[in-house]
């Protein structure tokens, strides 16, 4: 605590700015300054090597920044916590391939990702409780897997792994979801439906989606900020960034 | 099946074990249908085995920790096991010294070194059998899951921690018997160990403890706790973006499962009458990791079945063509990780304990989601639209 966290806006949820981080001398991060409202939903695109994931990897716990400020909420540092730490603040993280437990049951999924004592002392004296079952029943109708509750996760086609991991994020109540590229793999009605469910989401938590399926974002309707070999390009709505010609200069090339 | 390999497994242990101890005790050694002490023993000496098989199948089946020197953790149970008997000589060894063992006087020691003290009595021996194997593995646990080793490394550390045991034990200055360990026992809390007697009950109460090891470990993976670990084995950075702290459940369980292996190696010293550092030696961890692999990984009724198994098999092909024993253990593992990477229990017994592990032998992945939505497909169930 050398000195006080920088802060943003009040009504700043997290506040990303001065970042660095450079890999054997790649700079993966570069100056990044980013910040995301409370209640707000963001698209995040960019190139391959934009440096989409490393920021996801830095809001996490799971990369340090070598430089720069990374505030979630009004003061607290996330660059001096680890994942469980940041986990258990309240952000969700959903992987670029979807990752559930796989022989477990969609249930037990859902179950282990309930908000909780994280202890094995509690796990070990953990019974099953009525208000458990009730907020899994709810969390298996938003993501549409009520009628597969018995199936392990490992026999989910691979939208419904999506689907359960993203349920698994609301299982842990987090007041902001980081969402990498979630259609990955989806058919167009899976897409459609991703969109549908995210929106809804929206409504009571923040949203980070990393995507590179634009009819995706089109469909989400949100601010868009584009990231370009670790520092942000372009923000503004999907239509406002497509005709920045720098993105253009970036997407397409000179 | 789950309920009835709870109940089934140590009625079976109990039950067999009673059998033998009847048929040894009550029957004179005239009859055909008598039992040796010499069987009696080899049956309490398997069901030691049994214990460390089941250590082994809760780190390894359940939390995926493949570890390649769990008998160092048995082997220290032995050792606390064989101070106490050693103890228990007192004035009948060869150099008639009550207050002092006769490898100590040999070396020419004067006094019993401090960390002896206590070991002349049998329940403060027993505590040790328990708390010295679990400081290690709690403290080994410690520094290793907290830096975020695995896999093949976690391995190799296991397997270098029982090696430097070796030769730690080797060194007579360590005050353990050196190269010749401990032996010439007399008996166990006043119980002469040349006794039929005796090597029955410590038979059954091998047995016991094994069917007590076997109920502690069910009741473990059942639990949330089990459910956890068992992601942690298949998702960790998944457990940890969710909050929990891996390192801490790998902590617990390794622990835990230390100490059921010092149980285990603390009961096989009285029935085999001698403990030396050669139980520290890297093959005996490899040869329980085998005897789990055989049985059935994470499905811990099958490490009882493959530890026992294996062992039969030893002491009869070592009494056929003793040669031979090492080639046939490593064609066994061969053979099983080909033909029958789910082991015995998990080949035939459909559905064990908790969840099943994906093998070899069957789709990962995407395949296995391209063959599930396959098969769905074939039964007029369209995958593409969930209800």
């Amino acid at each position: 605590m050398s000195e006080p966290a920088a802060r943003g806006a009040d009504s700043d949820l997290l506040f990303l700015q001065g970042v660095n981080k450079t890999f054997d001398g790649f700079k993966a991060i570069n100056n990044l300054s980013i910040s995301l409202a409370k209640g707000e939903m963001r698209a995040v695109i960019g190139p391959n090597g934009a440096g989409k994931s490393t920021m996801m990897d830095i809001i996490t716990g799971k990369t340090k920044p070598d430089t720069g400020k990374v505030v979630f909420g009004s003061d607290t540092d996330l660059t001096k916590m680890d994942e469980p730490s940041i986990a258990q603040l309240g952000i969700g993280r959903k992987f670029q391939k979807p990752t559930t437990f796989e022989s477990h049951t969609v249930w037990n999924n859902l179950l282990l990702a309930l908000a909780g004592n994280r202890s094995p002392w509690f796990t070990l004296g953990a019974r099953k409780t009525k208000a458990e079952a009730d907020k899994i029943e709810a969390l298996l109708a938003t993501i549409r897997l009520s009628d597969h509750r018995d199936r392990l996760a490992a026999n989910l086609s691979h939208g419904q792994k999506q689907w359960l991991e993203i349920g698994m994020l609301l299982a842990q109540d987090p007041q902001l979801l980081l969402v990498d590229e979630p259609v990955a793999g989806m058919t167009d009605a899976e897409t459609e439906q991703t969109a549908h469910l995210l929106r809804d989401i929206n409504r009571t938590r923040s949203v980070v989606v990393v995507e590179h399926d634009m009819t995706f974002v089109r469909a989400l309707g949100v601010k868009v900020t584009v990231l370009h070999e670790g520092s942000v390009l372009s923000e503004g709505s999907l239509d406002q960034v497509s005709a920045d010609p720098k993105v253009i200069d970036v997407y397409l090339g000179r | 099946m789950t309920r009835l390999s709870l109940t089934l497994t140590p009625v079976i242990i109990i039950g067999v074990a009673i059998v033998l101890a009847i048929l040894n005790l009550a029957t004179p050694a005239t009859s055909a249908l008598h039992v040796s002490d010499f069987v009696v023993g080899l049956a309490g000496k398997y069901l030691c085995y049994a214990m460390l098989a089941l250590a082994v199948d809760l780190v390894w089946g359940f939390a995926g920790i493949l570890t390649l020197g769990h008998a160092a953790f048995f082997a220290l149970g032995g050792y606390c096991m064989g101070m106490y008997l050693t103890r228990e000589i007192g004035a009948r060894g060869v150099y008639a010294n009550a207050n002092l063992p006769d490898f100590m006087i040999f070396i020419g020691w004067k006094q019993l070194p401090w960390y002896w003290h206590g070991f002349e009595f049998f329940p403060f021996a027993v505590v040790m059998a328990l708390i010295v194997p679990a400081v290690l593995a709690a403290v080994f646990g410690f520094l290793a899951f907290r830096s975020r080793v695995g896999g093949v490394y976690l391995s190799i550390i296991t397997q270098a921690l029982t090696y430097a045991l070796l030769l730690a034990f080797f060194r007579n200055d360590m005050g353990f018997g050196g190269n010749n360990g401990m032996t010439d026992f007399k008996d166990i809390a006043g119980f002469p160990l040349d006794r039929s007697t005796t090597t029955t009950a410590l038979m059954v109460l091998s047995a016991l403890f094994t069917a007590a090891a076997f109920l502690f470990a069910r009741w473990l993976v059942g639990s949330r706790y089990g459910q956890v670990l068992v992601a942690v084995r298949d998702a960790e950075s998944r457990t940890r973006f969710l909050g929990y702290r891996p390192e801490y459940y790998k902590l617990v369980v390794w622990t835990l499962s230390a100490m059921i292996a010092g149980i285990g190696g603390a009961l096989y010293v009285p029935q085999v009458g001698i403990i030396n550092p050669s139980e520290f030696a890297p093959a005996n961890s490899i040869e329980a990791v085998i005897w789990v692999a055989v049985g059935g990984r994470g499905t811990l009724s099958g490490a009882i079945l493959g530890a026992v198994l294996v062992n039969f098999g030893k002491t009869i092909l070592t009494g056929a063509m003793p040669g031979a024993w090492l080639y046939a253990l490593g064609g066994l593992f061969i053979l099983v990780t080909l033909f029958m990477p789910r082991g015995i229990m998990g080949t035939f017994v459909r559905r064990t304990v908790g969840p099943r592990l994906p093998t070899a032998g069957e789709p990962q992945g995407l395949d296995a989601i391209d063959s599930e939505a396959a098969n769905l497909h074939e039964a007029g169930v369209d995958v593409e639209t969930p209800a």
